[in-house]
């Protein structure tokens, strides 16, 4: 699948994979032993804020879960 | 994402349904139930990995904005995803720019891995005056069939375009309709790959003594019930 930007879709399949991996192995069999991926997470990230600010793409201080107040501005 | 994290504090008061009343004052409303017999870890997976898959061609981008394990020991996470925005025929003529750009969808969840629950909240970020969307869902597993998962899903879908609210309400319906059939779709072919690529002895569910991999199955078990919200 592409990343939304077409730089990061290399880190993005590389973060995916170490977190497929951990989510099932680690995290739904109770082992708490730490995150594996934080370092794979920051390079894909710094990536993709990039290419979401050049993209103009609406995400900051959306809340969690949903807004909740008023109607989202089109 | 200072604001994601002090928001995550609150991750434990799952909004209530009715907060999303307070502003979709007109709409229409959707709810299903679906069983999935397949068991709720390996949904759980398939749910992560389920772009591309071939019912998901007007999905076009996928990405995660956001991860954190809480100190309850839940997951979090956000999710961006573009689809394309695909409108019927009289509508393309009435909006001609805002088929010139993609729809931005957020999709926001919780992994609980004590009680075996997935919620998640999706919802589009543009085009809202035209359409707004909100899907929520709730992945929990069967207690009483282990081997199988619940799937509740819910969406309310309004229009604030005067004098075209109502018909706008009605595509917007009929789109989600069909789009969740598709999802349904997808997630059973992603639970299909993940359940042969796995081993039979390591399919890791403790209540089954079956070495083959279970094909997964979608049941509806109620009809979908498209209510006018006024």
């Amino acid at each position: 699948m592409n990343s939304v930007g077409e730089a990061c879709t290399e880190l993005k399949r590389e973060y995916d994979q170490c977190f497929n991996s951990w989510f099932s192995e680690k995290f739904l069999k109770g082992d708490r032993s730490g995150d594996p991926c934080t370092e794979t997470f920051k390079k894909y990230q710094r990536c993709v804020q990039k290419a979401i600010k050049e993209k103009d793409i609406p995400i900051d201080g959306v809340e969690f879960m949903g807004p909740i107040k008023d109607k989202p501005e089109s | 994402m200072s604001t994601l994290k002090q928001m995550s504090a609150n991750a434990k008061t799952y909004p209530l349904l009715r907060d999303f009343c307070l502003y979709v004052d007109m709409g229409r409303y959707f709810h299903s139930e679906i069983d999935i017999k397949s068991p709720w870890h390996q949904v759980l997976a398939a749910f992560w990995r389920r772009y591309p898959n071939p019912y998901s061609t007007h999905v076009l981008t996928e990405d995660v904005l956001y991860r954190e394990v809480t100190p309850s020991n839940h997951l979090l996470s956000r999710r961006l995803l573009t689809k394309t925005n695909r409108l019927p025929g009289w509508a393309e003529h009435v909006f001609p720019r805002h088929m010139a750009r993609a729809v931005y969808v957020l999709e926001d969840s919780i992994v609980d891995p004590h009680a075996h629950t997935l919620i998640t909240k999706t919802w589009n970020l543009n085009h809202n005056k035209l359409m707004t969307v909100v899907e929520r869902c709730l992945f929990e597993e069967d207690r009483s069939r282990p081997s199988w998962t619940k799937l509740s899903r819910e969406a309310w879908i309004s229009s604030a375009i005067y004098g075209l609210a109502r018909p706008i309400q009605e595509f917007g319906l009929s789109r989600f309709k069909t789009n969740q059939a598709k999802a349904m779709k997808g997630l059973e072919y992603t639970l299909s790959k993940i359940q042969t690529e796995t081993p039979p002895h390591l399919l890791g569910d403790e209540s089954s003594e079956k070495h083959k991999p279970l094909p997964p199955q979608a049941t509806p078990t109620a009809t979908q019930k498209p209510e006018q919200f006024i």
